[in-house]
C-alpha cells in the first residue's frame, strides 16, 4: 500500500487533481462581505451536479485548453523524437556508427529540423493573412501574439540566456509606448525639437530609448544577484508604472493619451498610411520578429553569448577568465530591452492610445510565462510557447466560450505554468544545457542526458 | 615579480590579514602554506582581485595593481586557478578550455595542443561536460583553463583538495613542469610535506600574519610547521 502511493506518477496526478480543485473553487461564483462563502457553495453545492463536478464552470475550459495544448505540443515532440532519432528506430546498425559521428550527424540534422521548421512557419506567417481575413482576427494577432513574441524573445535573452530574473520587464514595453507618444507629440511634453515626428521615427528613438533605460538600470542594479535582482527589478517596473500614472503634467496620468499618429510613409511620390487595416502592422511586426530572432540567435551562440553562459554557470570563474560580468549582464538588458522597445511602438501606434493600467506586474509576468513555458534559453521553444499560448489567449478574446470569463485569464495561465512545472520543469522545448543545469540542481551530477539517449555502450565507457 | 607589502584585508569589522609582506621571483614556485583559517584563500583571493585590501600595495611586474578589478587581472598575465576548481559544468573540456583563451584575440589551437599533451586525459574527455569529471579531471582542467590565458603567474588555491594521493602526485608534477615551461607559480596548499616537496621557497601563515618563511627544502624539516599545523605558538 505504502508503495502504491508512493509511485511518484501517482503522486503527480494527485497534485494536478488538487490543482484542478483549487481552481473549481477559484473560478466558482464570488461570495459576498455578509456570506464569504456563498460563491464556495455556489460552485459546489450546485443542486443540478454533484459537487459542482457537472455543472459546465470555467475550470472545463480549463481542462479543455491543456488537454489541447498537450496534444498539439506531444504530438510536434513525437514527430520530432521520431525524425531525430530515426537511426534508432531502424535497428542495430545504430549501435556500430561510433558516437562522434552520430553526435555531429544528431546536432546537424537538429539544426536542419529546426531551419524547416522556422521557413514552414515563415511561408505559414507571410500566408496567414490571406487565409484568415477577419480583421478583428488580425489584429489580435498582432497585438496579442507578435507583440507578445517580441517581448518573450526579448525577456528570453534576459532570463534564458544570461540568467538573471526580470520581473519588471513591462518598464521597458511602457518606456517604447510612451517614447512613441512623446516623439509624435501625443503627451502633455512637448515633442523633441518641438515637431511632430513621423511613428517611423519613433521606432529607432523608442529602441535606443528603452536600451538606455536597460543600461541605466542595469549599472547599479546588476551588481547583486539572483533574488535581490528580481525584487529590484520589481520595483523598477513598479516605479515606471507609478512615474507613468502620476505625472500628468508629463505622460498625461492615468488616462494616457489617444492621439498618436498612425504610421504613414511620405518619400517623394510614394504615400502610404498605415490606417485602420491591421495587415500592414501585421508585416512590418512579423519583419522585426524576424529580424530579433535571427540577430538573438547569432547572440546566442557569439562570444558574448558564451560569456553569457559563463556568467550564468559561475560568475567568480568568469571573472577570473577575464569576463566582465557587469558588462555583460548590462548588455543582456540593454538588448532585451530593444525588442520591448519595438513592441511598445507597434502597441502605441496600432491601438493609437497608450494607458498606464496595460503596463503594470501581471503583464510582466505573463512574459515570464511565455518564456518559462516555451523553455528558457531556448528562442525555438519561446517562439513555438509564445505562439501557442498567446494564440489560445487570442482565440478567447475573439470568441470566448459562454463559460470564460476575461478576468479569470491570468489564473488559468498561473494553472497552467503550475502543471508545467510539475510535469516538464524545464519547459516544451527546453535549451540542452539549461535542461542539463536542471537536472544536475535535482540530483547532483546526474548522468548527461545525451549519454542517456545516445546509448548505454557510451554511460558504460565513462566508468 | 610580484611584490607584497603590508597588506591588509577586512570582511567588514573582522580583519582577516594583518598586513602580511612577501615576494614572488620570476620563475619559481612559491608555497604558503597553513592551518585552516590562517589567511591563505584570503590572501589569494586578494591577489586576484576579488578582494581589494584596505591598505598595502601588490606590484607586479613594477605596476601597481592593488586596485585592478578581477576580470582585468588575466589580460595582465596572472591567471587564477579558484578553491574548489569552479569549472564551468554544463560545458564541454572543450569549451572550458575556449572560455580560459576568453581575453585572447590570436589564435590558440596550439595551447589548447599543449593542455592536451600536459593532461592526456582531457584529450580524451574533450566532448564531455565538465559537471561529469572526476575530481582529480575537474583540477587538471581547471589549471589547464586558466594556463589558456598565457599567464606569467600562475595561483593555485589548494590545487590538492579533496584528491586520491596518486592524483595529487600527477597534479604537482604538472605544475613542476609549468614552472620548467617559464611560469612562475604561487600554491596555497594544505598539504604541506607534498608543496614543499615541489616548491623553491616557502611562507607558513598563522592567524592572518606571515609566522616565518624560509627555502623549502629547510622548511621540509623545520619542526616549527608542524606546530603550526597542530595549533601550537611557534617560538
Amino acid at each position: 500500500m505504502k508503495n502504491f502511493f508512493g509511485n511518484p506518477r501517482l503522486q503527480r496526478y494527485g497534485r494536478t487533481l488538487l490543482i484542478l480543485l483549487l481552481i473549481i473553487v477559484m473560478t466558482g461564483p464570488e461570495g459576498n462581505g455578509s456570506q464569504p462563502t456563498s460563491g464556495f457553495t455556489g460552485s459546489f453545492g450546485n443542486h443540478m451536479s454533484f459537487f459542482g463536478f457537472f455543472y459546465p464552470q470555467r475550470w472545463v475550459v480549463f481542462v479543455l485548453l491543456a488537454g489541447i495544448i498537450y496534444g498539439v505540443i506531444s504530438s510536434v515532440k513525437l514527430t520530432v523524437h521520431w525524425w531525430r532519432n530515426r537511426a534508432i528506430f531502424r535497428g542495430d546498425t545504430y549501435q556500430r556508427i561510433s558516437r562522434t559521428v552520430v553526435a555531429t550527424k544528431r546536432r546537424s540534422r537538429l539544426k536542419s529540423t529546426r531551419l524547416g521548421f522556422y521557413a514552414l512557419g515563415l511561408a505559414f506567417a507571410l500566408y496567414f493573412p490571406h487565409l484568415v481575413t477577419d480583421q478583428s482576427w488580425q489584429t489580435l494577432v498582432v497585438q496579442d501574439v507578435l507583440v507578445y513574441l517580441l517581448l518573450a524573445l526579448g525577456l528570453n535573452v534576459v532570463t534564458g540566456f544570461a540568467g538573471l530574473l526580470d520581473l519588471g520587464y513591462v518598464a521597458f514595453y511602457a518606456i517604447g509606448a510612451y517614447t512613441t507618444a512623446w516623439v509624435t507629440g501625443s503627451l502633455p511634453t512637448p515633442p523633441p525639437f518641438g515637431v511632430h515626428w513621423n511613428t517611423f521615427v519613433a521606432i529607432p528613438v523608442a529602441i535606443v530609448f528603452a536600451m538606455l533605460c536597460g543600461v541605466l538600470l542595469g549599472i547599479p542594479t546588476l551588481r547583486l544577484r539572483g533574488d535581490y535582482l528580481a525584487i529590484v527589478t520589481l520595483g523598477f517596473g513598479e516605479i515606471v508604472y507609478l512615474f507613468i500614472n502620476n505625472s500628468y503634467g508629463i505622460t498625461g496620468g492615468s488616462t494616457g493619451t489617444n492621439q498618436i499618429p498612425f504610421l504613414s510613409f511620405h518619400l517623394g511620390p510614394i504615400k502610404y498610411l498605415w490606417g485602420l487595416i491591421p495587415e500592414p502592422y501585421y508585416y512590418l511586426t512579423l519583419a522585426f520578429v524576424v529580424i530579433f530572432l535571427i540577430v538573438f540567435s547569432s547572440l546566442e551562440h557569439s562570444r558574448v553569448g558564451r560569456s553569457w553562459v559563463a556568467i550564468r554557470e559561475d560568475e567568480v570563474a568568469a571573472e577570473s577568465l577575464g569576463i566582465h560580468p557587469l558588462k555583460y549582464k548590462v548588455m543582456a538588458f540593454a538588448i532585451g530591452a530593444a525588442s520591448a522597445g519595438f513592441a511598445g511602438v507597434v502597441t502605441a501606434s496600432q491601438t493609437l492610445f497608450v494607458t498606464p493600467p496595460t503596463f503594470t506586474i501581471s503583464f510582466s509576468i505573463n512574459i515570464l510565462v511565455l518564456v518559462i513555458f516555451g523553455g528558457m534559453g531556448s528562442i525555438f521553444g519561446v517562439v513555438l510557447g509564445g505562439l501557442v499560448v498567446q494564440g489560445f489567449v487570442a482565440y478567447l478574446t475573439h470568441s470566448p466560450p459562454s463559460v470564460y470569463n476575461a478576468a479569470d485569464l491570468y489564473m488559468y495561465l498561473g494553472a497552467l505554468l503550475v502543471v508545467m512545472m510539475i510535469y516538464r520543469p524545464a519547459g516544451l522545448f527546453p535549451s540542452r544545457r539549461r535542461l542539463r543545469e536542471l537536472h544536475l540542481i535535482e540530483g547532483g551530477v546526474a548522468p548527461d542526458t545525451l549519454q542517456v539517449e545516445i546509448g548505454a555502450h557510451r554511460v558504460q565507457e565513462d566508468v | 615579480m610580484l611584490i607584497v607589502k603590508d597588506a591588509v584585508v577586512r570582511y567588514g569589522a573582522i580583519e582577516a590579514l594583518h598586513g602580511i609582506t612577501f615576494e614572488v621571483k620570476q620563475g619559481e614556485v612559491v608555497t604558503l602554506l597553513g592551518a585552516n583559517g590562517a589567511g591563505k584563500s584570503t590572501t589569494l583571493r586578494m591577489l586576484s582581485g576579488l578582494h581589494a585590501p584596505s591598505s598595502g600595495t601588490i606590484t607586479f611586474e613594477g605596476n601597481d595593481v592593488t586596485k585592478v578589478k578581477a576580470h582585468m587581472f588575466s589580460s595582465m598575465g596572472i591567471s587564477h586557478v579558484p578553491e574548489g576548481r569552479r569549472i564551468f559544468p554544463q560545458m564541454t573540456v572543450q569549451e572550458n578550455l575556449e572560455m580560459g583563451a576568453f581575453g585572447r584575440k590570436d589564435n590558440y589551437d596550439e595551447d589548447m595542443e599543449r593542455m592536451f599533451t600536459l593532461f592526456p586525459i582531457l584529450k580524451e574527455r574533450r566532448k564531455q561536460l565538465g559537471g561529469n569529471l572526476s575530481g582529480g579531471e575537474q583540477q587538471m582542467l581547471a589549471i589547464s583553463r586558466a594556463m589558456m590565458s598565457h599567464p606569467r603567474l600562475l595561483l593555485l588555491d589548494e590545487p590538492s583538495m579533496g584528491l586520491a594521493p596518486m592524483i595529487i602526485d600527477q597534479i604537482f608534477r604538472i605544475i613542476g613542469e609549468i614552472r620548467d615551461a617559464g611560469t612562475t607559480v604561487l600554491v596555497v596548499e594544505q598539504n604541506a610535506a607534498q608543496a614543499l616537496r615541489l616548491a623553491d621557497r616557502g611562507y607558513v601563515m598563522e592567524n592572518g600574519v606571515i609566522a616565518f618563511s624560509d627555502d623549502a627544502a629547510k622548511l621540509l624539516h623545520d619542526p616549527r610547521v608542524r606546530a603550526v599545523y597542530l595549533g601550537e605558538s611557534v617560538d
